[in-house]
């Protein structure tokens, strides 16, 4: 017991490392590959390295109507929290490192955070244009909620019919048991719909085109994070870096969770660097089409827009897979 | 002191103090296909707190005076302030108007001038190139 302890002790700062490397790699690929998409060349896929090198070297504006320790401590809580959900989460076949300490629903509360201090930091810095977006920042928030509820609890659902006895919740159990194989045909489409209602609400939770009115600078001049400068402004933004490849690895456990070392028929060590890479490639591909090219696609929502897109189309798509899935069951039933 | 802590990482906040919208037009040019200063690492953000260079356009009417000056005090240190245009140069056709307080450099120290009435974007993206060398050999005022 104490040996697995130092284990998981040993893998917290390899995982928070790896997690902040992978985020920003993402968020220069998301740059260069917006850019191509546009025609144009585009920065080198090392510039969020560059910018972030640079934030930490600015100096650090508390603005004087700001709540200082509110103001302050955001950007910590945000980045924290953000680098906390990773442990919680099941990587390339391996239990999560707190495997029995906290699951899924605990990951979609925590998810709940950095989104919390986004909006806390916005009303604490006391400025118009930050305030409206922090208003706009819990308006998507709660608008996302439930179609991402809706998806992580029938997962769950159909792990706990096929398995019963297992902990339907736990994202170790999730990741073991594809829920693909658990359903017929009726269930597959719903999961399909599920699928895509998770794909639908990654930018939002990401704050990207179009879902990026809580910073919105073409209007609102970076909204909640307006008068944030300096090395506050860098924790935001590893933050969000952090935050894409949690929600995909999200992704990844509930509907993608296949290694590819046991149909390869490698072994050893040679099957852990194949399912890490396999695992890169899923997570590129889901961020791709969760982040990147929703956001060179598509243009910027009105707030009204997005409440309308998550509470009308998105949680419609998300109660019909459900509906789906539980005809399924109700089949097998009968 | 010599760093490349700026090296391709730029981020330009842009202030337009009365312009005709002439030099502000050439600036968006900039960040077309044809031209992409974002090859650079440059980018236009859209607040001041998170800029490195203020850009500054137009005369300075007296309405934009206090605005300036707010402007360039919200910009965390280091920052270079960069003119663009014949108007924020030196006033151009409106110098000795009675509605102007500028040009920019009587209100706040400028760092780079870049002359035009438009500016090219070549001019424009040399300008900033000019302020990126200023940011990394510490020299800026």
């Amino acid at each position: 017991m104490i040996e697995g302890l130092l284990l998981r002790t040993a893998l917290v700062p390899i995982i928070a490392c790896a997690g902040i490397l992978l985020g920003l790699l993402y968020r220069g690929l998301d740059r260069v590959l917006v850019a191509r998409m546009q025609s144009r060349v585009g920065p080198p896929v090392t510039q969020p390295f560059r910018d972030v090198k640079k934030l930490l070297l600015k100096e650090n504006i508390v603005p004087r109507d700001a709540v200082g320790w509110i103001f302050n401590s955001v950007p910590v809580i945000a980045l924290s929290v953000t680098v906390l959900i990773l442990l919680y989460l099941p990587f390339i076949g391996m239990e999560p490192v707190l495997e029995g300490h906290g699951d899924l629903i605990l990951v979609i509360y925590l998810l709940l955070i950095p989104s919390l201090a986004l909006v806390l930091g916005g009303f604490s810095s006391g400025s118009t244009y930050a305030t409206v977006g922090a208003q706009r920042e819990m308006v998507t928030m709660m608008s996302y909620e439930f179609p991402l509820a809706v998806a992580s609890v029938s997962i769950a659902w159909i792990i706990s019919a096929a398995n019963p006895g297992i902990a339907a919740f736990s994202l170790g159990a999730i990741a073991m048991n594809p829920a693909w194989a658990a359903v017929g045909p009726l269930g597959l489409l719903g999961l399909a719909l599920l699928l895509l209602t998770m794909l639908a609400v990654m930018p939002g939770e990401l704050g990207v085109a179009p879902f990026d009115v809580a910073e919105a600078e073409t209007e609102i001049a970076g909204g909640v994070l307006v008068e944030y400068s300096g090395r506050n402004l860098a924790m935001f933004y590893l933050a969000d870096a952090v935050k894409a490849v949690v929600l995909g690895t999200i992704v990844i456990a509930l509907f993608l969770p296949w290694g590819i070392a046991g149909s390869l028929g490698i072994t050893g060590m040679a099957a852990v660097a194949a399912d890490a890479i396999f695992y890169l490639v899923k997570l590129f591909i889901v961020i791709f089409v969760g982040s990147i090219f929703i956001r060179a696609a598509i243009a910027r929502f009105r707030i009204t827009q997005v409440v309308k897109a998550y509470w009308g189309y998105a949680t419609f798509v998300s109660l019909l897979g459900l509906l789906l899935i539980s005809l399924d069951m109700l089949s097998r039933l009968l | 002191m010599k760093s490349r802590d700026f090296s391709r990482s730029l981020w330009v906040f842009h202030l337009n103090t009365g312009s005709c919208n002439g030099c502000d037009i050439e600036i968006l040019a900039a960040l077309t296909p044809r031209y992409d200063v974002e090859r650079f690492g440059m980018k236009l953000v859209g607040s001041p707190r998170h800029a490195d260079v203020l850009l500054v356009t137009g005369p300075v009417t007296r309405d934009m005076e206090d605005k300036l000056k707010r402007v360039y005090a919200q910009t965390p240190d280091p920052k270079v302030v960069m003119v663009v245009g014949n108007c924020g140069n030196t006033g151009d056709v409106f110098y000795e108007s009675y509605n102007l307080a500028g040009p920019a450099d009587r209100l706040i120290p400028v760092d780079v001038y870049v002359p035009g009435c438009p500016p090219r974007p070549e001019a424009v993206i040399y300008g900033v190139v000019k302020a990126w060398k200023l940011l990394e050999e510490g020299k800026r005022r």
